[in-house]
């Protein structure tokens, strides 16, 4: 029987990512990973790391933090790496070499995933391999000292789009990664945010069960790169969703569904303000940047909400 | 019972690929490797093999893919040739530094730019220190005979290292020769089953594959390895000798051709060799005493074998179908001439260019080569040290 995503059950369970890690202290990313192998507690695993800071911190000389087979190639090839994990997998089952039942997951961040790694994403998504892939999205690349991504927040301070006199931080947009892995026609993709903990695992369970491949975009505060408080990643990671910057859903099977709305909708401001990469925009005559910012975020909210009401079968959409 | 065969240098290995019967194969398409792979997954198509395929998006992701399965635990291939192999060019470091037996075909072909897709081999050379161990093969035969060895050597327990089989583009990727094919159960046997080490699959005993390991440990980790290199030569010959045995062909590390009392000399790898041989045998009844060495194990180079071997000779050419840019010799010329450099008796040496982008290798370019040496013996004086031939005036 399925272990019942609950925190009795759930602190009964062994962590199969270990203290003594080296990661930064108040990273989300192992909050993120503890929950993921967590909500995977009644399957045996694979995971696969592309470079970056979880992989770099959690997996040193001799010492590792997984105790689960792992497995670190390169930066941007965890998603072909896992493919061929998992094509083995199905090889020695098919000649009869190994019967017990395993599942795969890649944990990468936005830099492995979003950019260089996402050709090899694509390619094993569109392949069909029986994977999970998981993004941890800190929106920069961190391990090497907060250089934009294409998941950088437009405007957001970072060592090689500095906030300056001519430039405000990041021009563009970000690149709105769920949404592309959606287009792939995935059974399952979604958003999720350590904040929301039922939520997310609850997705990592029910991705995990599903056949193919599936993406989990998950929300990652980094107080390094983001200039916040050490102890607000679960803080931040709340006020990322109630002012929907970060909307938790799914889409499965092609029917969009927004798991959690938040019931009075939050200002972007206040998540704007807690953050040190956004300083900038406070300064006077910047109003306009983050008025500009609050129209994407409203944009995108109303397209959300109009395509969870064109997908979603009546039924489910009346309750 | 041995089977005669007319088929290309590509079918050849993909007919060895099916009786070997890989557990995962990775596949990307490139001239003039499509071929083989192309043929291979026809068997898989219709059910000769239980190989499992992947089509992957790109060379990286096919090698990125080889790796993950083969940390896995089973017996992995695949094949490229030029930009892809320079696309794979990092993966090639981490292949062999996991110490996983991948073998792989590389058909030679020359790196844009200009692209061309024909025979040099600067594809290979430029992956000659990735540590991967690799077998040069001059003909279709040694290109098959040479894979079926390759997944022995890759998998010895002592070695566990990524193994390349390379063969010239075209010239033996898609010309028809004949071919002695061995009893599918015959390579079964020989090849054996796999035995994993360390395998990701064994949940039970989790291991972490691709550690950081910084200024502490890395320098012992690499001395470490380049250790296991040394016992590669040992294992090449093992397995060679135990091929004769199921074959009747006879492998070494080289090939030494009329080598042992000739005063000039040639090295060359791959189908230039065949024509060489030719003209060697020629000029031998004239009366000149010329020979050659045909290099079968390249990576890890037997420095002190061939050294040994080519000590003698008064004068030497060797032939490179690439070329190390910025001023420097060919790369089968830097290893000849590195193997020669401690004998206090030695040949004088020269370093010619050929066959650049599928340019045809004919024997009077061999002639040309044989008489020019024939001249430095006699004179002692070398016009050029490194020159291109068969160059278009």
């Amino acid at each position: 029987m399925a272990t019942p995503l609950n925190l009795k059950e759930l602190s009964k369970q062994e962590v199969r990512f270990t203290a003594g890690h080296r990661m930064c202290a108040g990273c989300a990313a192992p909050i993120v990973v503890k929950m993921v192998l967590l909500a995977a507690c009644d399957y045996s695993v694979v995971v696969a790391s592309s470079t970056g800071c979880l992989e770099v911190s959690s997996c040193i000389s001799t010492y590792t933090a997984w105790k689960v087979p792992w497995i670190h190639n390169a930066f941007e090839n965890a998603a072909a790496t896992l493919s061929g994990v998992e094509t083995m997998y199905k090889a020695l089952k098919k000649r009869g070499k190994i019967d017990k039942d395993i599942k795969f997951i890649a944990i990468c961040g936005d830099g492995g995933t979003y950019d260089i790694g996402f050709q090899s994403l694509s390619g094993a998504m569109e392949r069909g391999h029986d994977m999970l892939y998981i993004c941890y999205d800190n929106g920069a690349y961190m391990n090497t000292g907060i250089q934009r991504s294409s998941a950088t927040p437009t405007f957001a301070d970072t060592t090689t789009c500095p906030a300056g006199a001519v430039i405000p931080g990041k021009p563009q947009q970000r690149k709105d990664l769920t949404r592309i892995m959606a287009a792939h026609g995935l059974p399952y993709v979604a958003q999720a945010s350590p904040s929301h903990w039922p939520d997310l695992m609850k997705k990592v369970r029910k991705a995990i069960e599903i056949q193919g491949p599936k993406f989990i975009n998950i929300f990652t505060p980094c107080n390094r790169g983001w200039r916040s408080r050490n102890d607000d990643a679960i803080l931040l990671s709340r006020l990322a969703v109630e002012t929907c910057f970060w909307p938790l859903y799914e889409v499965e099977d092609g029917v969009t569904r927004i798991t959690v709305k938040p019931k009075d909708k939050k200002p972007l401001i206040e998540f704007l303000k807690a953050q040190g990469r956004f300083k900038h925009l406070f300064e006077p005559g910047k109003e306009k940047m983050i008025e500009h910012l609050q129209e994407m975020i409203d944009k995108n909210w109303e397209s959300l909400l109009k395509e969870e009401e064109m997908t979603l079968p009546k039924e489910e959409g009346n309750k | 019972m041995t089977k005669v065969v007319a088929v290309t240098g590509n079918e050849a290995v993909a007919n060895a690929f099916r009786q070997i019967e890989p557990d995962v194969c990775a596949a990307y398409p490139i001239t003039p490797q499509t071929e083989l792979m192309q043929r291979f997954a026809a068997f898989v198509s219709n059910g000769q093999v239980r190989t499992e395929m992947i089509l992957v998006e790109s060379e990286h992701s096919a090698l990125s893919a080889c790796v993950g399965a083969a940390a896995a635990g089973g017996r992995v291939a695949t094949a490229t040739s030029s930009q892809g192999l320079a696309l794979m060019w990092e993966i090639l470091f981490i292949a062999s530094g996991l110490r996983l037996p991948i073998v792989m075909p590389v058909v030679n072909r020359a790196l844009s730019a200009p692209i061309n897709i024909h025979c040099d081999h600067s594809d290979a050379m430029g992956a000659r220190d990735s540590g991967w161990i690799q077998l040069w093969s001059e003909n279709a035969q040694e290109a098959y005979d040479n894979t079926i060895q390759a997944f022995r050597i890759a998998e010895d327990m002592n070695i566990r290292l990524p193994v390349m089989i390379c063969y010239d583009g075209f010239i033996i990727s898609h010309s028809i020769e004949r071919i002695e094919y061995l009893d599918d159960d015959v390579v079964k046997n020989f090849v054996g089953e796999y035995k994993p080490l360390y395998p990701l699959l064994d949940v039970e005993n989790p291991k972490s594959y691709g550690p950081l390991i910084l200024t502490d440990l890395y320098h012992e980790v690499r001395k470490a390895h380049s250790e296991v290199y040394k016992k590669v030569p040992k294992v090449v010959i093992e397995v060679a000798k135990e091929f004769e045995k199921i074959s009747g062909r006879k492998y070494e590390l080289f090939e030494n051709y009329r080598l042992d009392d000739a005063e000039i000399g040639i090295v060359i790898l791959n189908s230039a060799a065949g024509t060489t041989k030719d003209l060697i045998d020629e000029y031998r009844d004239r009366g000149v005493k010329v020979g050659l060495l045909k290099p079968r194990l390249y990576r890890p180079f037997p420095y002190e074998e061939v050294g040994n071997a080519l000590k003698n000779l008064k004068v030497l050419c060797v032939l490179d179908r690439a070329d190390a840019f910025g001023g420097s010799f060919g790369p089968l010329y830097l290893d000849i001439a590195a193997s020669l450099c401690n004998f206090s008796q030695k040949p004088i040496l020269i370093n010619r260019i050929y066959g650049l982008g599928g340019r045809d290798f004919m024997p009077e370019h061999a002639a040309e080569v044989i008489e020019e040496l024939k001249d430095i013996a006699k004179t002692g004086k070398i016009t050029k040290l490194k020159e291109y031939i068969g160059v278009r005036e």
